[in-house]
């Protein structure tokens, strides 16, 4: 918890992955004082054992450091650290696998870095500034991006961050394994009030998120969102999702994860940066069997607005199901094949939480 | 300058050879282009030191109380710049480095004397935009100018300041290039590569870096120049760029640049305990291979900075398992000079005991360089205290640690006195103690999570910082007295002789201050290096394997 240490020496542990990540902590932590105290110990010792005598004549014996015994000695300090340095790599590595790749049944979190403040969308709706509510004991896939310059979503509590950058979408997840406050922190430096871009993550009991997400203010939810966003920038007109119109535009039905062919002869995964990257930049890739008509959207649509977007496009049915079952509110547009039904709970908004006090 | 005491008879030196203002500044002679780094490069420390003071005082509490935000941040800004390119780069290699050299070789000069003094003028011209951008009102990028803040956000001379680096750049790439020339063609009749000084085998691996890694970032800091300037887009995703690329390109030099820090360093090292312990380093072939190991796998960890950048997760570790292979021959140097102890003579002079201090904190910033190479830990680590106080341990307690032993063990040689060694060795303490109470407690706030550059922090991290700048008091004075010391010397000091210390190298054959062609009649070398027995037979007098 956040409140009131004056003092301590170990961050609190309030995550799956924090364990692991301070068992490597320790053992590190151990090799470095064995090797510390043991160097320490060797200066001082010869510095002592070996210590000039006035008056006494000093007679170097002849160095042969190629000698077999200096060569053994050589390969042993090489071979010695190189072994221990190999551990530690692959022990790195594997943690860091299960921090880099978030598991496919998390429930989905979008994260928009902007100096100097973090707001937070949640798939059902629910908006936050500088806070971030989560259930404790869930899967969470933060997906992000800045509006600005680079940023870091940190929580030190969870032992795990990201940088946030802008034109790119980075991920991030994490299970809570303690109801609390923790500090979230950004840790890419990125102006003026970089110190004051903080801010709470809330871990609550599965109920009591419940009851906070339900303390809507209907604004519906992201997908909805994103639909009526959808509508008003007049996508439909081309991307008809009944049928193809006159042939003008690709049919985003089922869009979300497929594989997509490519007028030059290439393929694309349509993942969060391929919706993006096609609705800023159309001409960038064109789907095979269409002709380049799109207009760039770019200027017209803020990055809040793209992941809502991306929302209402992964609502209209994803090829890998797995990939937002667990949370996914899609919209009964009654023409996607794929729609699912929606979760228990009607998906609501959470009054937009504090805004920016905590930003001086 | 120096005149002689009254019991000295005027001898002609490189100090005393001419006079006036101009001798000095259109000077052609190594030595002296060397003091004239040594000012220079005092200076700016002197001004990074400052800002460091600033840094603690306002971190001393968890409020923004005694700057505010934009001059917080334009204090850390110049601290970094100033102490990285105008402090620590040039420092040992410029000043110990161009004094040293060609007299370590048996050489009059170094192999191209007016570029060494270009390479001043160059390094003043870059220090000049510095002060420039410090006087007219500061930048706030950080030293490490990240995109698209630097080039489309940041309040400040990001131009001005990007230039000072670039420029200071080429005066890095002069002295290189000098450096290796000289030791290639340059060597008296007899020194053969594995008869070098281990300072020469150190500058020799410094300068392939300085030559070969400068030039990627002028190039850097040129287009990050275009894009602020003319925003012709390469980082800046507004301008279809990408700021990732900038990372990657900045750290291709940056972190070899820590090498160019550290390896002269590790070069007095070397040099320091060998003549205290009066014995030949242990393994010295392993130790000049290990300088170059470290300057060649240098250039290729510079991805493990970017483990949270977005980098793909493969490539992170390549990077990984590199950086780890770069730490093993740093490692094997630190058990030499260990074992170079064993069966030594062993006199805890001045010079000594910061060579002593710089083994157990470079040991312990090198362990934690581990840390930080381990992926899984690292993302919870980067970005925090914890790098702060591991690179302030490698570069602080040392590159500068290495410095001060060097400048402490050839004062004697480049002004022909000694400073008071009572108060040598109190400095040498306090700095030692300082040092560990200003950064040990950050490597406990990195791990807690308080991240870096920092203005304002929550008041859980209040006591650590507190024991930081008290010990960041200690550390000051520990950089003062020698400051005070060594200006008193010029004057005051005792005489030191040719070879004070019982050294072997070269340049202990000649006069101190060495005349300015350095050794009457060009030097043979007909032994090994390191070879203390002449000396220890006969005392400290005259040694002959000078023909």
């Amino acid at each position: 918890m956040m409140e009131a240490k004056s003092f301590q020496l170990f961050p609190e542990a309030a995550s799956t992955i924090a364990g692991s990540v301070d068992g490597l902590y320790a053992f590190l932590v151990l090799v470095s004082a064995f090797f510390s105290l043991l160097i320490a110990f060797l200066v001082v010792f010869f510095a002592y054992k070996y210590r000039h005598r006035p008056g006494v004549a000093f007679k170097p014996e002849p160095v042969d450091d190629h000698s077999a015994g200096g060569m053994l000695l050589e390969i042993v300090w090489t071979g010695i650290p190189l072994g221990l340095s190999m551990i530690m790599f692959v022990w790195g590595v594997s943690i860091y696998f299960s921090e880099a790749r978030p598991p496919a049944n998390s429930m989905e979190v979008y994260v928009t870095g902007k100096q100097w403040m973090w707001k937070i969308q949640h798939m059902e709706g629910a908006r936050e500034i500088n806070e971030l509510h989560i259930p404790v004991g869930r899967n969470v896939k933060l997906t992000m991006t800045s509006e600005d310059v680079i940023h870091d979503f940190f929580i030190p509590a969870f032992r795990t961050k990201a940088d946030v950058l802008p034109g790119k979408y980075t991920t991030e997840w994490f299970q809570a394994t303690k109801v609390g406050q923790y500090h979230i922190f950004c840790a890419e430096y990125c102006g003026t009030k970089h110190s004051g871009m903080i801010g709470t993550v809330y871990v609550m009991s599965q109920a009591d998120y419940n009851t906070w997400l339900g303390a809507g203010s209907g604004e519906g939810s992201m997908a909805e969102q994103g639909q009526a966003l959808f509508n008003q920038l007049g996508c439909g007109n081309c991307h008809s999702n009944a049928v193809n119109l006159n042939g003008r535009c690709p049919n985003l039905n089922g869009l979300y994860g497929s594989k997509v062919d490519l007028k030059d002869g290439g393929s694309v995964k349509a993942d969060e940066a391929y919706i993006r990257e096609s609705v800023l930049y159309p001409q960038s890739k064109i789907v095979a069997g269409f002709d380049d008509y799109m207009p760039t959207f770019k200027g017209l649509i803020t990055e809040d607005g793209m992941l809502k977007l991306i929302e209402y496009v992964k609502s209209l049915g994803a090829k890998n199901g797995s990939i937002n079952s667990a949370t996914s509110a899609p919209v009964q547009t009654g023409d996607s094949p794929q729609s699912k039904a929606k979760p228990q709970g009607k998906p609501m908004a959470a009054p937009v939480a504090a805004a920016p006090a905590g930003n001086r | 300058m120096i005149t002689a005491t009254a019991t000295e008879k005027e001898t002609k030196n490189y100090l005393n050879a001419e006079h006036g203002l101009k001798s000095w500044l259109l000077t052609q002679d190594h030595k002296r282009i060397a003091i004239l780094y040594l000012i220079a490069v005092s200076v700016f420390f002197m001004v990074g030191g400052l800002m460091a003071v600033l840094i603690r005082l306002e971190l001393a509490t968890p409020a923004g109380d005694l700057l505010d935000s934009n001059t917080y941040n334009k204090v850390f800004t110049m601290h970094g710049v100033v102490m990285i390119f105008f402090f620590l780069i040039p420092s040992i290699p410029a000043i110990l480095g161009n004094f040293l050299l060609p007299l370590m070789i048996g050489a009059k000069d170094l192999a191209f004397p007016r570029i060494n003094l270009l390479s001043w003028y160059v390094y003043m011209l870059g220090g000049l935009f510095g002060v420039f951008v410090l006087i007219t009102g500061g930048v706030d990028t950080g030293w490490t100018f990240y995109t698209p803040f630097s080039t489309t956000y940041s309040n400040g001379y990001v131009v001005m300041t990007a230039m000072a680096a670039f420029i200071n750049g080429f005066s890095s790439i002069l002295t290189g290039l000098n450096f290796i020339v000289t030791v290639h063609r340059m060597r008296a009749p007899g020194l053969t590569w594995f008869r070098l000084p281990l300072f020469v085998w150190a500058h020799y691996a410094t300068s392939v870096i300085m030559i070969l890694g400068t030039p990627v970032i002028a190039v850097t800091l040129f287009l990050l120049m275009l894009e602020r300037g003319l925003h012709i887009g390469f980082f800046d995703p507004a301008y279809g760029g990408d700021p990732v690329l900038f990372q990657h390109l900045f750290w291709f030099y940056s972190h070899p640049a820590v090498y160019i820090m550290i390896l002269p360093s590790m070069g007095v090292v070397s040099e320091v305990i060998s003549t205290f312990c009066s014995k030949k380093p242990f393994g010295y072939t392993f130790i000049a291979f290990s300088s170059l190991a470290i300057a060649v796998f240098g250039f290729l960890v510079w991805g493990h900075h970017l483990y949270v950048s977005s980098q793909s997760a493969y490539a992170g570790m390549v990077f990984s398992i590199l950086s780890y292979i770069v730490a093993i021959p740093s490692a094997v140097k630190v058990f030499n000079w260990a074992a170079t102890m064993y069966k030594g003579n062993v006199r805890l002079e001045t010079p000594m005991l910061y060579a002593l201090g710089f083994i157990g904190l470079f040991t312990i910033g090198g362990l934690t360089g581990l840390f930080l190479a381990a992926m899984g830990l690292d993302v919870h680590l980067t970005d925090t205290y914890f790098v702060v106080a591991h690179f302030h341990y490698v570069m602080v307690g040392g590159a500068v640690m290495g410095y001060l032993a060097g400048l402490h063990f050839w004062w004697p040689k480049m002004f022909g006195r000694m400073y008071p060694q009572a108060w040598s060795k109190i400095a040498a303490g306090l700095t030692f103690v300082g040092f560990n109470l200003t950064f040990f407690p950050q490597f406990i706030l990195g791990y807690l999570g308080m991240p870096r550059r920092y203005h304002v922090y929550p008041p859980e991290f209040q006591v650590f910082n507190v024991l930081s700048s008290a010990g960041a008091s200690i550390l000051g004075l520990g950089f003062l007295i020698p400051g005070i010391y060594f200006f008193w010397s010029l004057k005051n000091g005792e005489p030191a002789g040719p070879n004070p210390w019982g050294a072997t190298g070269l340049e202990w054959q000649t006069a101190s201050p060495p005349p300015t062609e350095n050794f009457p009649i060009t030097p043979v070398v007909t032994a090994e290096a390191y070879d203390y027995t002449e000396i220890l037979s006969a005392n400290a007098k005259e040694v002959t394997h000078v023909g």
